[in-house]
């Protein structure tokens, strides 16, 4: 199929992974930024095809993850009211807050629906001028143009029944608190294909200059991936740190400029508290002065719900690079997807979900090598 | 913290070694729509509340059907109840839909099927003409399944209290003598083979539902099985009918979720290649478009077949040979190792655990 098939083929995946292996002649610690690419690696199996030497480790670019708790119970609050319709993307559904999740609230009468686009929000407020109509805007650099656009339209065609419950995220101080903090391990990055798609990678420059690592702007297909681990290691090898960019088909160094725009029109940068990590300064967006009508934290006063979080889960430092799903007691026992202890499990895109969904037999598959080398047999 | 987290500390000391936490729900107060979505929240209520009041060693299998004897022969006897929206979709309705999904229950048991009974639900303000087009498409799928509807019921609910029409369909087919299928009869060594392409009835509900328009429009492929079943069991070189050893339709859940109820019923290992699974290329590209994945996305006239190696080659080519199963193919093999978990190459070499879908599948945010 076109612009599928082509980055999933088995043969080139092949030539790649022999190109890994040839230069690859020490350690590295990778970091795949986006939960995207934590979920691509793990569906493919592609982590099983690297060299034992190179330790791909998962980033905090997971929206659903680093969403904190008190915004979750926000939100529920917030769609638990008679008069509201809240919009949500799917898989927030599912997460848990401190007294069930999206989908109880909507068995219990709340009107709490998916959309595909936030944009999608306008018609239902159009179609229902007695009702509030909340959109649960999260997500990282990549969302924040279309759900920028709610807020955006919703103005312009006088709608006052549009409210954003806003939890937005960026990139790069993320990254800059990993990178700046004693416990590092992250040697490389396979940078964020679709923020980047938006942003473009000038901001990424000045990330890698100033601690030396090469960054890989990384799509997110198989191929991708690993194409993006052989120019991240071939920069190490070399003893080399730029930012490069594997993602040559979607993006170029500006980005998508009108969508940059509108995000600064109706976004302003603020501090931001991340799941797992805590807050980072000047980490996310805030509505700007001129769109807090359309602020529902304001609208619907939840600014008091502070929720705690259970110090005990260690998704702060597998976010972090510096621990592994495997590497926690709960993980697969007493935290599972159906029963989440924390930020990394609770959406798909977690890297302890991921795991559990597709990548539990390695830890059994270690200790018995090459038994599942045989999976032969198929026509 | 309050509520069902408590609650869950109090249950499980595992949770309280690791400090009270507010996430996790367990037990459901409500029932919600993943407790009808096929994975393992559906699996998580048949277990907690149906099997707990009504055990018994026929409906302890979980087979699609019950087979049992009466006065010497096997009856084969199943229902299904069939809501679905829109009613009308590309490649069939609500009434093809609940005649099939029967019939197949009954096939997936090697039965003949015989008879049917329909219940309707319908709500006030349905339009009759709907009605009419949906109750002329049952008598046509059954007719051509060669099925007889014997017995029936009808009830009104007020207008809200139902969506356009609900129908149940129970149906009883007699299983011919030395045929023994059930999901317990996997065993090592057998092979895995899908009749076709997947993904394709779900796909067709849901791009009319999010009002998706692709080049080509995705039909659903709802069918009665019930002669390809038949087919194959009539593949030519075989001393007895027991090389089919199972038989399941992968319907909501999906192909993954279908696998995986084998292998833990039989309590074995299976092993299959994501390059062997026919997926059309239109299916493949709405899963894309929407974040879903095609292995998990129901099927109305595909199987899988769990078969004696030595016969599976011949079975291949007899189901290839029928319309039904003219794009067949074989998927992996069942195996020894990791009991009760279904393990996949990946198309570029990798391996991956092919799990059940825990509750709706949803669309992941980018």
């Amino acid at each position: 199929m076109k612009y599928l098939d082509e980055y999933r083929d088995g043969e080139v995946a092949k030539k790649i992974v022999a190109d890994i292996h040839r230069i690859t002649t020490k350690p590295w610690v990778l970091m795949e930024v986006c939960g995207g690419q934590t979920h691509s690696i793990v569906k493919h199996g592609i982590d099983h095809l690297l060299p034992e030497s190179i330790d791909l480790v998962h980033g905090p670019g997971c929206p659903v993850c680093v969403t904190p708790l008190e915004m979750i119970d926000k939100a529920h609050a917030i769609a638990r009211q008679p008069d509201v319709i809240f919009c949500s993307f799917g898989d927030m559904l599912r997460v848990p807050g401190s007294d069930g999740d999206l989908f109880t609230i909507k068995s219990l009468g709340g009107d709490v629906r998916v959309v595909y686009s936030p944009i999608d929000c306008l018609k239902i407020a159009r179609a229902n001028p007695d009702k509030k109509i909340v959109f649960f805007a999260i997500g990282f650099e990549t969302t924040a143009p279309a759900n920028a656009m709610l807020a955006w339209q919703a103005r312009e065609q006088g709608l006052k029944n549009v409210a954003l419950l806003v939890s937005h995220v960026l990139v790069p101080p993320a990254m800059a608190a990993i990178l700046g903090s004693p416990y590092n391990r992250v040697q490389g990055f396979l940078g964020p294909g679709h923020v980047c798609a938006i942003m473009g990678y000038r901001e990424y420059e000045p990330l890698s200059a100033r601690f030396k690592v090469p960054i890989v702007i990384t799509g997110f297909e198989p191929l991708d991936i690993l194409q993006g681990t052989l120019m991240t290691i071939r920069q190490l090898e070399e003893g080399r740190a730029a930012v490069e960019n594997e993602y040559s088909r979607i993006l170029d160094r500006e980005g998508n400029v009108p969508a940059r725009k509108l995000v600064d029109q109706v976004f302003e940068i603020a501090d931001r508290k991340w799941r797992g990590i805590g807050n980072i300064p000047e980490s996310g967006y805030i509505l700007r002065e001129e769109f807090r009508d359309y602020d529902a934290e304001k609208l619907f006063d939840v600014m008091e719900i502070d929720t705690r979080e259970s110090g005990a889960c260690i998704s702060g430092e597998i976010l972090r690079g510096i621990k592994k799903p495997h590497d926690c007691p709960a993980f697969g026992t007493a935290c599972t997807p159906q029963r989440p202890l924390g930020a990394t499990m609770v959406s798909a895109e977690g890297a302890c979900a991921a795991y559990y969904s597709y990548g539990r037999h390695l830890k059994q598959e270690k200790s018995r090598q090459g038994d599942l080398v045989a999976i032969g047999g198929a026509a | 913290m309050s509520g069902p987290a408590a609650e869950d500390s109090a249950a499980a000391p595992e949770l309280q070694a690791l400090g009270s936490c507010a996430l996790p729900i367990f037990d459901h107060k409500q029932i919600v729509l993943g407790h009808g979505s096929g994975g393992k929240l559906t699996a998580e209520l048949i277990d907690k509340i149906f099997l707990a009041a009504f055990s018994n060693p026929t409906l302890d299998k979980l087979d699609d059907q019950a087979v049992l004897t009466v006065n010497g022969s096997r009856l084969a006897f199943t229902t299904d109840s069939f809501v679905v929206t829109p009613i009308f979709f590309p490649g069939g309705d609500i009434g093809r839909l609940a005649v099939n999904g029967t019939v197949n229950d009954l096939a997936m048991s090697g039965a003949t099927p015989l008879y049917l009974s329909a219940a309707f639900i319908l709500e006030e303000g349905l339009a009759v003409d709907d009605l009419r087009r949906v109750v002329e498409s049952m008598r046509a799928a059954a007719l051509e399944a060669g099925v007889q509807f014997v017995t029936g019921d009808t009830k009104v609910v007020d207008r809200g209290k139902g969506d356009q029409i609900f129908i149940t369909t129970t149906g009883l087919g007699v299983v011919p003598e030395g045929v023994n299928i059930s999901a317990d009869r996997a065993r090592p060594g057998d092979k895995i083979i899908l009749s076709g392409y997947i993904g394709d009835h779900g796909m067709a509900i849901m791009s009319q539902r999010e009002n998706l328009e692709f080049e080509s429009t995705i039909a659903s492929d709802c069918a009665s099985l019930h002669g390809l079943v038949a087919a194959m069991l009539d593949t030519p070189g075989q001393t007895s009918q027991d090389f089919l050893h199972c038989l399941r339709d992968p319907t909501r859940g999906g192909v993954a979720t279908t696998l995986n109820e084998i292998a833990k019923r039989a309590n074995v290992g299976m092993q299959i290649e994501e390059d062997a699974i026919p997926v059309r290329d239109s299916v493949k590209g709405a899963c894309e478009v929407l974040g879903l994945d095609a292995l998990y996305v129901a099927n109305e006239g595909k199987l899988v077949a769990i078969v004696a190696p030595e016969s599976a080659d011949a079975v291949l080519r007899q189901m290839r040979a029928h319309p039904l199963g003219a794009d067949a193919a074989m998927l992996g093999e069942v195996v020894a190792q990791h009991p009760g978990m279904v393990l996949m190459k990946t198309g570029v070499g990798g391996t991956r655990v092919l799990d059940v879908m825990f509750g709706e599948q949803l669309p992941r945010i980018c």
